[in-house]
């Protein structure tokens, strides 16, 4: 029993550890998210305790991690938000993708990777990362402002296009051939438009089904229905968080709702141990070489991100002070741009190290900034 | 009253309005359940100076709070004079997933639009029970709303 017992210390230091990081994190005012992936390196190899028994498990929660992710991700999507959000923000979406994926992919290309490492940071460099934002503008009380909700469509839009991009990069990772990347973008965006037809048509019978009142229940058939589509996915090589994805946009209403409130512990403990695995995945030696180019990618991706916000929240109308607010709160980068370099191999010789030092970067800055340019407001007046 | 509403995707809604004392007031309704109220300074109508939040019993609370005087005022009229409206009862089965809980769990208002003005347990009648008022199996509850709403009380209650 020495192994079990080796597994069970370590991990639960680990967790004990994460605990007080994400007490820590709260406390200065930035997410969690960093923290973990610093402590992934520090437990990484080269790092400063190397954990062998909880390796596995790590390695397989970090998996069912990236489908809780996503999964959560599609519960929280809905069709007539993001028509709403079409409606109004295409253009800003557009800037988005352009302004913030360009810089990611001049750097790839300078970097000498190839079409794959190239795509795949243009994508780490665009997507903003939607759980931190969200929070962030709760913390901030920024909910009723003028600027939030053109921050929120700009998300929700970026979000959906993930659906389209994930399974291209993962296609094409696999080692597909050209004709073999248009089946698999063709077979995931089928797959996106039949969960759609199905959530429409039969939404209510696959809820009923999936809705069970006991809670257990209710975890086990999402889980259970999640876990099945997402190896699906992965089988046709369209990757298993898109598969994820598409369970949580079949799923509606009070449905989604309460396999959010079931779903959520679950998905912070997975959630925690994929970016700590990804942290384990690169190595400390690795990442100074790329700091340089992390910190100047970083410098670019604030700038152009907060001309994103600038310009969305333009399109609603706000002054230059919301505009500021908006624009910084999209800077900070996260979960996706990590689940991406999960995609590609965290244990890509540039590619993990720079992502991962890139989202340490603004992960932490992000907020920060965002705090101190929402900050400088006059005395509130009395009315 | 101009009630302005504006979709926080991902979030939930924002009302707005301007109280008769000019005053502009927007109210959070996150999609948990969750209220924020704030106001808008007049020197920067774009930033919502933050007053209070409100967990969803206390905003279930304020509710009945705030509409209660009015209810008992229109009952005995409302279901006559409002075309739509009726009223119905429910009786609590045994297998009722809120048998045994409270109102506000339920969230009856919230999801369905109609409420429930009454509680008749045997012989006695609760009238206008607070959202903490515990539910139990065979209970009768007094709804009153649209025939639709009413409907999707039973479907709450049954479960």
């Amino acid at each position: 029993m020495h192994t079990s017992l080796a597994l069970l210390l370590e991990l639960g230091v680990i967790l004990l550890v994460l605990s007080g990081l994400g007490a820590l994190a709260r406390r200065v005012g930035i997410p969690p998210i960093p923290l973990y992936l610093l402590a992934g390196l520090a437990l990484g190899e080269g790092g400063l305790a190397p954990v062998p028994a909880a390796g596995q498990f790590v390695q397989a929660g970090a998996t069912i991690g990236v489908v809780l992710l996503l999964l959560t991700l599609g519960l929280e999507f809905s069709t007539a938000e993001f028509a709403h959000s079409v409606r109004g923000h295409v253009p800003s979406a557009a800037v988005d993708l352009v302004v913030n994926a360009a810089p990611g992919a001049v750097a790839g290309w300078l970097l000498g990777l190839d079409g794959i490492g190239i795509l795949a940071l243009a994508g780490a460099t665009w997507i903003s990362s939607s759980g931190i934002v969200a929070r962030l503008l709760s913390d901030l009380r920024r909910l009723g402002n003028r600027e939030t909700p053109a921050v929120l469509s700009v998300l929700v839009m970026e979000d959906f296009a993930m659906a389209a991009y994930l399974p291209v990069l993962a296609v094409l990772t696999a080692g597909g051939e050209w004709w073999q990347a248009v089946l698999g973008v063709a077979v995931a965006l089928s797959a996106v438009a039949a969960a759609f037809f199905a959530s429409h048509r039969w939404g209510h019978h696959i809820n009923r089904w999936l809705a069970h009142p006991d809670d257990e229940q209710l975890m086990l058939r999402v889980l259970g229905t999640t876990l099945v589509v997402a190896a699906l996915a992965e089988f046709v090589d369209a990757s298993a968080a898109v598969g994820a994805f598409l369970v949580g946009l079949t799923l509606t209403g009070a449905a989604a709702e309460r396999a959010r409130a079931v779903l959520a512990p679950l998905r912070d403990l997975f959630g925690a141990v994929f970016f700590l695995s990804i942290g384990l995945a690169v190595s400390v030696a690795s990442l100074v070489p790329v700091l340089p180019a992390a910190l100047a990618l970083a410098v670019v991706g604030g700038v152009t991100k907060t001309y994103t916000g600038w310009v969305a929240a333009g399109r609603d109308g706000a002054g230059r002070r919301g505009k500021l607010r908006a624009g910084t709160a999209l800077i900070a980068r996260g979960e996706f741009s990590i689940v991406i370099i999960g995609l590609v191999g965290a244990g890509h010789a540039v590619l993990g190290p720079l992502v991962t030092a890139y989202v340490l970067l603004l992960a932490t800055l992000g907020p920060l900034i965002t705090r101190w340019a929402g900050s400088r407001s006059p005395a509130p007046s009395i009315a | 009253m101009d009630v302005n509403e504006v979709l926080l995707p991902g979030v939930g809604l924002r009302y707005e309005f301007t109280n008769a004392d000019g005053q502009r007031i927007g109210i959070v309704a996150r999609r948990t359940g969750e209220f924020e109220l704030v106001d808008y300074p007049r020197s920067d109508p774009d930033e919502g100076r933050p007053l209070f939040r409100l967990t969803a019993e206390e905003a279930d609370t304020v509710a009945e709070i705030l509409g209660a005087p009015r209810i008992a005022e229109r009952f005995a009229d409302l279901t006559r004079e409002v075309p739509g409206l009726s009223a119905g009862q429910i009786s609590v089965p045994a297998e009722s997933p809120f048998a045994g809980g409270t109102l506000g769990q339920s969230r009856a208002r919230t999801r369905t639009g109609a409420s429930i003005v009454a509680v008749v347990r045997g012989e006695t009648v609760i009238a206008s029970p607070a959202p903490s008022q515990i539910i139990e199996a065979g209970d009768v509850l007094v709804v009153i709303g649209t025939h639709e709403g009413i409907a999707a009380v039973r479907e709450i209650f049954r479960g």
